[in-house]
Order: C-alpha cells, then structure tokens, then sequence
C-alpha cells in the first residue's frame, strides 16, 4: 500500500559480466504476477491456421508489416498492443474482411488447415472463420431469428423453425445464454442487454460451427459483470474452436490467454506464451508496454 | 506440442484453380444458390429495361419533335385553321409557360424559404412545428386537380374578383393568377424540404459564433444561414419549378381553355394576367388526339420544347450540386 | 422584456417581429389547408347527402348520371343527385393496385442493385435515370401513351376475335386498362426508387459487416438484412407512391380510355385490354360542367374521396411504420 501512495520504485541499475549496465525494470505495483489467470494449460493444441509472412496496407499506409504466428485449436490466442497497431487489421484479414476495404491490399499467406484461404470462396471461409465485433450487433429480428437465420442462409432449402431448433438452443447454451431466454426467445434482440447481445453475438457466430473463432475487443463495450461471464465463456470455447482474441486489456490477455502476440507500429514485436510475455519478455518494447511505460 | 489427438472436421473443397498461383477466389461460385442468382439476373434485367425507356423516351420524342418543330411555331401564335399547317404555332403556350412558372416559383420561394426557417430556427410552440411538418406533408400528398378545385372556389369569391375577369357579376376565375396562385402550392413542399435540410447541415457553433457577436437570429438568417444554405434552396426552387411547369392539372382547371391570351382591361402587363391563356401542357393536352384540337404534330413539337425546359432544369440541377460539392459546401 | 433599440443603432428587425411574421405564415399555410378540406366536404356535401352510402355503390352509367346532373343544373330548379362511383372506385383500385404492386417490385430490385450491386459505371447511368423518369411531365408520358402504346395494343395486342367477343359492350381499341398500368408504374416507380435507396443506405452497417462476417452471402445480406430494416423507407415510399397513382388525373385521363367502364376480371385476361375510368380523370373530363350545381358537387365528392384515400394511405403508412419500431428498424 505504501509503494501505492509513494510512487513507482526506483530503477536500479546492475552491473553485467561485459561492464555493460542493463536495467531492471520493477513489476508494477499490482503487476501481473499476483494477478489472477482463469485459464489453466492447454489439454492438446491442433495448429489450425498459419499466418505466414503477412503485410497488409491500406493504399500506402503499412497497417500490418510481415507478421507470422499459428492460430491452435485447444488454445486462446490474444493480439495485444496500443490503438493503431495493425492487431485489427491482422484479425479481419484471417476472414478476408478487409477485401470489404478497396484500398487493402494484402501479400503473404494465410492457410487455413494447410489451404490458403486466398483459393477458398470468401463466404465458405467465413463459416469457418467467424468473427464477433467490438460493438454487440444483433440483428432487428428476435433472438431466435437471429441464430437462425445464421443456419437458414447457408442451405438451400427453406428450413423449417422445428428443425431448427435444436442447433439454436445448443448453440445458446455454448454460449451460456440460453438459461436466460429460453422463455422469450421469440422477443426483439435488441431489448437484451449489452453483455446478453454481446453474447448472443456469440452463439451466432458458434451456430455456424466454425474451426476458428475471431474477438475484436469484445468486452470493450460491456461492464465487469459481463465481462467475466464472456472471458469464462472464452476459456470453455477454445477446446472448440480456435480462438483468437484481440484486446486493449492487458490484464483481460493475462487472464484469459494461452499465447500473446504483441503488435507494434504493424509488427509482430514478440510472441510467446502468456505467462512468459508478461512476465519475463523478451523484447525492450514489450516490457515498456507490458508495465505501462506507455499504451 | 502438436498432438494429432482430434482430427480437424472434413472442409469442404476448395473453388477450383489450386494449380494456378492464388488469384483469389471471389464470392459467386458455391455459395449463391440458384435463386439469388435468378435475382440479381432481374436485377440488371430491369435497370436495363428502366435505361432503355428512358432513352425510348428521349429519342422518339426528339425525333418526332425535330421532325414537325419549326422555329416559327416558336413565336407564332395559335389560330384556328382547318389543317395542321394552318393552326399556327404555340407561341402563347411558350410564353405562359415562362409566365406560371416565374409566378408560381416567385410565391413559393418565399413563402416556402419563410416556412423552413420558422421551422429549423424558431419552431415554438412544439405543436405547431408538428402540425406545420403534416401540412406541408399534407400538401405534397394533395393530387393536383383537388387544388384545382379548391382554387376554382377561392377565385370565384367576389373577394378575389379583381384577380379574373368578372363578366356581369360572376367572376370568371380563371386567371394565371389563380393558377400560379395554387401551382405554388404544388412547388411549396420541394422548396420547404431543400431548405430545410441546406439549414439543418449548418453546423450549430456558426449560429452560436454569430449570435455571440450580438447578432438578431433574423439577421443571423439573412445574412450568414440562407447565403450559405443558397445551393439547396437553389435545388428546391428548381425541383419546385420542374414540378409548376409540369403541371397540366391546374392549368386545365384554372386557366381557362383557350389557346391564345385573353387579356383583362387595359393595364399591361396586369391585363394578361388577369386574363386566362395557355401553357405547353395545356397545349399539349388539347393538340393530343383526346384533346380538343387533335393536331399530334404540334402536340409532339410542343412536348419536346417542354421536356427540353425540364430537362434543362434537371442538368441546372446537377450543375448546382456538383459545384456546392466541390466547394465543400454540399452536406453529402 | 425586450430591449428597445434606438432605430439608428438597432437591429433592422427584432427578434421577435420577425418570429411573429414568420409564426404568422405558417399559421396562414395552415390555415390555407384546413380551408380545403373544410370547403371540399362542404362543396361535396349535397352529393353525398342524396346519395348515402349508395355513392359509393354500383348501378347504371356513370356517363348518364354526370349528364343528368349536369343538365338538371341549368334548369336551376330540382337538382338530381344521382350517382353511383363504384364504377369509378373499381378503375381506381384496378388501376392502383396493378401500378403500385408492378411499381414495388420493380422499386426494390433496382434500388438493392443500385445500391449494392451495380458496378460504378451501371451506377452512374441508373440514376440520373430515374431522376429523369421522375420528372418527366405526366401530360407527356399521356401524349407518348396514346400515340405509341395504345395504337401498339389496340393493333398489335389485342385480336380481332378478343375484340369480336366483347363487341356488344365496349371496343377494345387499346385505350386500357394496361395502358393505364404500365405508363402509371414508370411513373411512380422512380419516386419509390429514390426513397428506397436512401433506406437502404442508412442501414446499420455493423449489421452488413456482421452478416458478411457469419459467412451468410452479399445477396442474402442485402435481402435479408439491408431490405428488412429499411422496411419503414419501403413503406413510405409505397404511400407516397400509392397517393401520386390515386391523383394521377391527366395522363389516366389520356390513355384509359373516355368511356366509364369498370373492366370487369370475369371476361378473363381479356379486362386488361377493357378501358377503364378511375376517379381523377373523370374531374378533369367533366371540369367543363363545374358551372352547374349538382355537378360541382358531385365533382368535389370525387375530389372529397381522392383526399380521404390520400389522407388513409398516409395514416396507415404511419401506423405500420410505428408497428415496425417494435424490432428496431430504424423509423
């Protein structure tokens, strides 16, 4: 409490074998090693995507300058890093979301299970690869209408509401929600609240049974009760799904976690696991960030 | 690290061409189904069918019209005659076309300017402001020939007599004042939504930064909001004009059917006013084989010098926005 | 308390002179229409009162019965009232219905493919096209219908044994029915056009993205997503549609034909090519006997009911829209 009050403590310096001085650079007050994680290891780990060597830009501006890292199935992979980082862009590029931009373009791979994803039909991929937005977006349509219209519109034949049910409710209860609205299914999705939208968001994007699951800042709209329930909901998810998470919240990666990929300026700066990145990184500008030095 | 425990889930296959170097594969191959494809096919069937009525339109008319206008018709009043040669040309209709349209915009500009800025800047009582939005909604849900009717009453009442011509104590009603009187009527929703809208896009903080230099809102309005609003209420004008000129209904009704000027007593130009007369529409309309005088040819000559002003003023249209755009002017 | 100024210093006009001027025209405007619904009903009212609810009822020929009122008028003695519009309200409805339902369609695919689909250059031709169908002056699209498409149905459309079947009745001599529908949906399409692009842009676009993002195709968002939630555009456009058909008087008054005639759906497909009168024209048609009394008032009876149609098609209009509220689409 006192070191609260009193101030950051001092850098000491230490002196190496070569004469040459390096820093130490002091856990935070409450740094992440008394934090707690809600996730525990990995049972098994499937390598599901490979972003290989990937830069994307938008007209000139370099959003995403050559990254690589795998996508696993059985872990939960967080992007970390300041506003403008190019961790967005590199998210909506595994589900070719920035061929909506006409000015990005994009060179490097991305495989999806050994295919890359450039030869696979951009709305097949994206039943694959399904992505859930900062902003909870339901549609005008009723909660039961929005799952299943998810389902409705990948086949051809006009599916009728019996059939459909049990996909809706099982991929409610994947996403923890149908506990909740099972009595009024048929209700607007827009009277739920943010952390039930956001949520249902969710089970929309799960009732599409996809390999990879893609967060772009989920809580960032939501309240800490809410929060929680999502970043649980995530750790259940990730034996699914792959699941990659990008977040402003350095303390929601420590959580929830398994690796990190820190982005910088559009690079991939370090990636490691979750524990080890905030712990003990490797890299100069991932420890200043890590402790705050700036964000 | 990586276990082959659980095998991923069968993908489907991907589009064809994995031999070539990745061109990527665009949205359109297995995912559309028959139906949407069907539906974009009536799509472009009928943005096709639209573009080609247009410009059936367009031609036939200029083919026809270049084919039986002549210069004289322009300037030649129309006379009784036996055959198509003989009738003259459409002069008086030309001439009252320019007559009701100056009119009508010179009473709706105003009046509708007068409304959108009660409505943008003062608006009080809150009830009023709703009522006066249903009006002028009202109004532009009104079919023309209802004004024509209301109008044949207004200008029938002794009150309004110095208006028309009164022949043995009956008005007669029938004037370009009674028509341009509720031709204006007919521009006045255009003109209060364009104005409306040029005011609602000037941001708050220019009325605030002038109000602070002691600045009446009328006088704020006058000087700073209306000039700077001047493009949008140039395009209601011009819509409410396209619309005034195009108008047959009122004109039939309201200003007596004859093809020549007939003026009123002795003060010109007040006696052409007062007096009834004719347009291209109306000219159009009694030179069609349902008309009266059933003289096609005039009638498509006179049809394609009105569409050549409509169309004018639509390009006047376009010109305005394109330039308040580039300007920086222009909200969208 | 307002300040006085010294008329050297002060404002030209004050503040509140000019709220009160300004107050004082929108009150006259106002005004203005209640003076015309009040006088239309008024003026109609001696046609409805003789009639009763049998106005609105079938029952011999409206040509008839508009000459006998005319003509009872000049003797300025025992007006006849009689009339029965049915066969007027049939045309109109016929008319409408045909026009707005072809018009909706049309509307909607053009508009999505504007919006969505059209490449640029498609675009940038559709539509300064439908600005100018748009405003193209009826009393031309009526010169072009009588001297183009009626001349191509009566000869071309229509066979002599079509014709041979109904002979006794009417002629069918191409001022019909479909005339009437085609030329009024070219008509009002367009308007419906515009007001539904500016629907479907203004749909969320998180709701695009997140469509597109579940793997669902751009046809099946557009539809599904973009469509729906500019219900509330599509319907306000479909009332301002259906109230423009409802008035449309020149060009109906034009192409359908000059004899009253209800085309009558039970001859078979043949009633498209049936003439037909709805109740618009029939004011313009009949303008010359306004001088007559029972005439006029049967003329504002018309025109009474073109603003009570009006009026309804804007109130349910609103009314749906309000319903639509319920699941979020934007009103």
């Amino acid at each position: 409490m006192e070191s609260l009050i009193a101030g950051p403590p001092p850098i000491r310096r230490l002196p190496l074998e070569d004469g040459a001085v390096a820093t130490e650079v002091p856990p935070s007050p409450g740094g992440f090693t008394s934090a707690k994680r809600s996730i525990s290891a990995p049972q098994f780990s499937i390598r599901r995507m490979e972003i290989n060597r990937l830069s994307v830009s938008y007209a000139t501006r370099e959003a995403v300058k050559s990254v690589s890292m795998p996508v696993r199935q059985g872990e939960v992979l967080s992007l970390i890093g300041p506003s403008g980082c190019g961790k967005t862009t590199l998210l909506r590029s595994l589900n070719r979301l920035t061929e909506l931009t006409r000015t990005a373009t994009l060179s490097g791979r991305i495989l999806l299970d050994d295919v890359d994803i450039r030869l696979i039909e951009p709305t097949l991929l994206r039943r694959r690869v399904t992505m859930v937005f900062q902003q909870p977006n339901p549609f005008p349509m009723s909660v039961f209408d929005n799952i299943a219209y998810v389902l409705r519109e990948q086949g051809s034949r006009r599916q009728r509401k019996k059939s459909l049910e049990p996909k809706v409710h099982s991929a409610l209860e994947r996403a923890g929600l149908f506990e909740e609205v099972k009595d009024n299914l048929d209700h607007p999705a827009l009277r739920l609240s943010g952390g039930q939208q956001q949520r249902l968001c969710i089970a929309r994007a799960l009732a599409a049974e996809p390999e990879v699951l893609l967060l772009d800042e989920p809580c960032s709209a939501l309240d800490p009760q809410s929060t929680q329930v999502i970043e649980d909901l995530i750790v259940k998810l990730r034996d699914d799904v792959a699941v990659v998470i990008v977040t402003h919240n350095l303390q929601q990666a420590y959580r929830i976690a398994d690796h990190v990929g820190f982005m910088y300026l559009g690079e991939l700066v370090e990636y490691s696991g979750a524990t080890a990145l905030f712990n003990s990184p490797r890299e100069q500008r991932t420890r200043e960030y890590v402790s705050g030095a700036f964000g | 690290m990586e276990s082959s425990v659980a095998m991923p889930p069968p993908s489907p296959s991907p589009a064809p061409a994995a031999q070539k170097p990745p061109t990527g594969a665009v949205e359109g191959s297995a995912t559309w189904q028959l139906s949407d494809r069907i539906g974009l096919a009536f799509c472009w069937g009928l943005g096709l069918l639209f573009c080609a009525i247009a410009v059936a339109i367009v031609v036939y008319l200029l083919i026809q019209g270049l084919t039986y206008l002549k210069p004289s018709m322009l300037v030649t009043p129309a006379e009784a005659g036996f055959s198509q040669s003989q009738t003259g040309g459409f002069s008086d209709a030309l001439i009252g076309t320019l007559i009701v349209g100056t009119m009508g915009i010179a009473i709706a500009l105003p009046v509708g300017v007068g409304i959108a800025v009660w409505l943008v800047e003062y608006g009080r009582p809150a009830g009023l402001a709703r009522i006066t939005e249903s009006t002028i909604e009202a109004i532009a849900g009104i079919p023309s020939i209802v004004l024509a009717l209301f109008g044949t009453v207004i200008f029938s009442s002794t009150a309004l007599g110095f208006l028309s011509r009164t022949t043995e104590g009956i008005v007669f009603g029938r004037s370009f004042f009674a028509a341009a009187t509720m031709l204006s009527l007919v521009a006045l929703p255009l003109v209060v939504a364009s104005t409306r809208e040029g005011l609602s896009a000037i941001p708050q903080h220019v009325r605030e930064a002038s109000y602070a230099v002691g600045k009446t809102k009328i006088a704020t309005v006058r000087r700073i909001l209306l000039p700077t609003a001047r493009p949008q209420v140039a395009t209601g004008a011009m819509l409410g004009l396209g619309r005034i000129i195009g108008d047959t209904a009122i004109i039939v009704v309201l200003l007596g059917a004859t093809q020549n000027f007939a003026p009123v007593g002795s003060t010109f130009p007040l006696n052409y006013l007062r007096g009834a007369g004719t347009t291209l529409t109306n000219f159009v309309y009694e030179a069609s084989p349902t008309g009266n005088l059933n003289q096609p040819q005039k009638a498509y000559a006179a049809a394609f010098v009105l569409l050549l002003m409509v169309l004018a003023l639509n390009a006047a249209v376009d010109v305005v926005h394109r330039r308040a755009r580039k300007a920086g002017t222009w909200s969208h | 308390m307002e300040e006085e100024y010294l008329p050297e210093y002060g404002p030209k006009w004050s503040d509140q002179r000019a709220e009160r001027m300004l107050g004082a025209l929108v009150c006259f405007v106002v005004g203005l229409l209640l003076a015309l619904i009040v006088t239309v009903f008024v003026k109609a009212w001696p046609s409805f009162a003789h009639n009763g609810l049998a106005w609105f009822g079938a029952g011999g020929s409206v040509e008839e019965q508009l000459n006998q009122i005319y003509l009872s008028g000049l003797e300025g003695a025992n007006y006849v009232y009689t009339f029965h519009a049915w066969t007027l309200i049939w045309s109109t409805l016929l008319i409408t219905g045909g026009a707005v339902l072809l018009a909706l369609v049309s509307a909607l695919f053009v508009s999505v493919f504007i919006v969505e689909f059209a490449p640029v250059w498609m675009r940038d031709i559709l539509q300064p096209v439908v600005r100018f169908l748009a405003s193209v002056p009826s009393v031309i699209y009526g010169l072009l219908g009588v001297l183009v498409i009626v001349p191509f149905i009566g000869n071309h459309l229509v066979t002599e044994p079509q014709k041979a079947s109904v002979a006794g009745v009417i002629s069918l001599s191409g001022y019909s029915l479909l005339a009437g529908v085609l030329i009024l949906t070219v008509m009002i399409a367009p308007l419906m056009v515009s007001i539904f692009s500016d629907g479907l842009r203004a749909v969320r676009p998180g709701w695009l993205e997140g469509s597109l993002a579940l793997g669902v195709n751009r046809w099946r968002t557009t539809w599904k997503i973009a469509v729906r939630s500019a219900r509330p555009a599509i319907v306000a456009g479909t009332v301002l549609a259906v109230a423009r058909a409802i008035g449309e008087a020149v060009m109906l008054g034009m192409v359908s034909g000059s004899v009253a005639f209800a085309p009558n759906p039970a001859d078979g497909l043949i009633f498209i090519y049936e003439p037909s009168r709805p109740l618009a024209p029939t004011i313009v048609k009949n303008i010359d006997s306004l001088g007559s009394a029972p005439s006029n008032a049967t003329l504002f009876a018309i025109a009474a009911v073109l603003l009570l149609s009006a009026a309804f098609f804007s109130m349910a209009g609103w009314v749906a829209r309000r319903a639509m509220r319920k699941y979020g689409a934007t009103a």
